[in-house]
């Protein structure tokens, strides 16, 4: 469960925000980064980064969708890092599958590298795709993150929803299956999780906007079984979840079950609460849903005094 | 406001919870293409409708490959959460694309409806990696040209990929004003609520964003394909 003890965690990330956690997703990047200041880890963001080729892209085009993920990776390199730290589940999913199939398909391989030559860009492969899960996890590790803990956690239970990007075929974040890395971290930092069965049920992406009556069902059913389960939060890795789960709870309470309002946090909000973040740096006041809960769980004072 | 100490009364944050969970009458067919209910149609596909050598192309390109080694198990479409929308389930789909009935694949929602989640491709027991099928299946509607015209996922695509290709990022308001004047401008209207919402809380911008190295973007992307 603890990370390696030999060699402690690198000082410094560059980082792929990608479209989300500069729009909808802004208190991902928010929280995200002081959530890393607390922990005493510099965060660099990519210079000049450009759409990592999702979802949407690579359904018309899957050659230039690799070309658009291999200029962000060039890019890394071309600064100096190996790695590439990607926050959005749909940028860390394009940005694996591009180093995997450059490995596995020799023609990729070839387009991209054409592709990066005409860009001027280093053709290289070998720059490695991180996510802050994972970062946590492994490089950090919970001990050393409830080291630097300064609060109780002063809120209900939590259901942690991992979504499906994030987890799925090309990833190292955790088990595509059953993941558990964020209850581990929840746990260990005294904030209490409930049995989650929908933790990797996709919420639909973008079908709450294309087609509504299909996307606004399937983030009812995760809203609903977190509630059953016992949860009184959702805590979440993906910019694109936390916004179809808060953003159109309000549509699903006018359609479907008045009297739902569960607040959906990002997973960087609890952790950079317990580290000492404040309410408007960790984007706490960009949550539409379940506000009055939120207000409640976290003004609490900055002292060591847990409620668990 | 209660002190961090003070013992909260229990489920005094839930909220209440109905004797049973209100179901969703959902519609059976979210999308329906109109049809000339005058029209008999015949049910089956004959042999030489099929085409094996466009199977073939489909299963030489990347991620396809593992196509002929599906056993038709079903699993695909049990974990699928859209699944119940689909008009040919994803098992069905690899099954017509085996058989070489592409007319049918080609034109059939499920490959749009598919929101690339890959739960079937971590449990498909035989490794096919689905997700990229669909993908490919996408293109290749695409590329004969008979994705369907106002549909809005493929319409959110081609939206999506002229504003990369144009400014390297997306705006999440301009794509889905796009999309809205392209399929539904009512629209709007049912999106208000989510929107006024959004700009409260200052989640959605005006302002397009894009890179600055625009010239190393045209020069990364081969010359635009047609699309749409």
């Amino acid at each position: 469960m603890s990370a390696p003890a030999q060699a402690g965690p690198p000082d410094r990330y560059v980082y792929f925000p990608g479209c989300s956690l500069k729009g909808t997703g802004v208190a991902y990047e928010e929280s995200l980064l002081t959530m890393f200041r607390k922990l005493d880890i510099g965060v660099d963001e990519l210079e000049d980064w450009n759409c990592c080729g999702a979802t949407s892209y690579m359904a018309i085009s899957e050659g230039s969708a690799f070309a658009l993920a291999a200029r962000n990776l060039a890019l890394a390199h071309r600064a100096g890092a190996r790695e590439l730290m990607a926050p959005c589940s749909a940028c860390y999913l394009v940005l694996m599958k591009t180093l995997d199939y450059r490995k596995r398909y020799p023609s990729v391989d070839k387009s991209v590298r054409e592709a990066l030559d005409r860009a001027g860009l280093p053709a290289t492969n070998g720059v490695r795709v991180r996510h802050p899960l994972e970062i946590l996890y492994n490089d950090i590790g919970a001990a050393r993150i409830k080291s630097k803990v300064v609060r109780g956690w002063t809120g209900g239970r939590l259901a942690c929803y991992y979504g499906c990007q994030a987890v799925r075929p090309y990833s190292e974040v955790d088990d595509p299956h059953q993941p558990t890395r964020m209850e581990q971290l929840l746990n260990a930092i005294g904030v209490p999780t409930v049995d989650y069965t929908l933790r990797t049920k996709c919420c639909g992406g973008s079908l709450t906007g294309t087609i509504p009556t299909v996307g606004l069902r399937l983030n009812y059913e995760l809203l609903k079984e977190s509630v059953r389960n016992g949860a009184e939060a959702i805590v979440t890795i993906c910019p694109l979840c936390q916004f179809n789960l808060d953003a159109y709870q309000g549509q699903i309470r006018a359609d479907i079950w008045k009297a739902l309002d569960v607040p959906v946090l990002y997973l960087t909000q609890v952790l950079g609460w317990m580290l000492g973040g404040e309410w408007r740096e960790l984007g706490l006041n960009r949550s539409i849903s379940g506000v009055s809960v939120l207000k409640r769980w976290f003004s609490a004072p900055k002292e060591k005094e847990a409620y668990v | 406001m209660p002190s961090s100490t003070e013992k909260l009364p229990a489920g005094a944050y839930n909220p209440p919870m109905p004797e049973a969970f209100p179901v969703v009458q959902g519609p059976v067919a979210v999308f329906t293409r109109a049809k000339d209910e005058s029209v008999i149609r015949r049910r089956i596909r004959y042999q030489r409708e099929a085409d094996v050598s466009w199977t073939e192309r489909v299963v030489s390109q990347p991620g396809c490959e593992g196509l002929y080694g599906c056993i038709q198990c079903g699993t695909c479409s049990a974990s699928c959460p859209l699944a119940i929308y689909m008009d040919f389930t994803p098992r069905r789909i690899i099954q017509l694309v085996r058989e070489g009935f592409h007319h049918d694949v080609l034109r059939s929602q499920t490959i749009w409806l598919c929101a690339s989640c890959y739960a079937c491709a971590v449990h498909c027991p035989q490794d096919i990696h689905i997700t990229d099928v669909m993908y490919t299946l996408k293109r290749e509607a695409i590329a004969a040209n008979v994705a369907p015209k106002r549909f809005p996922i493929p319409v959110l695509a081609g939206v999506f990929y002229d504003m990369v290709r144009k400014h390297g990022r997306t705006s999440e308001f301009w794509v889905v004003l796009r999309l809205l004047l392209r399929t539904n401008p009512l629209g709007f209207f049912s999106m208000a609520r989510t929107g006024i919402a959004l700009l409260r809380t200052r989640r959605l911008s005006f302002v397009q964003d894009r890179i600055k190295a625009r010239g190393e973007l045209q020069a990364l992307l081969p010359p635009a394909e047609e699309v749409h």
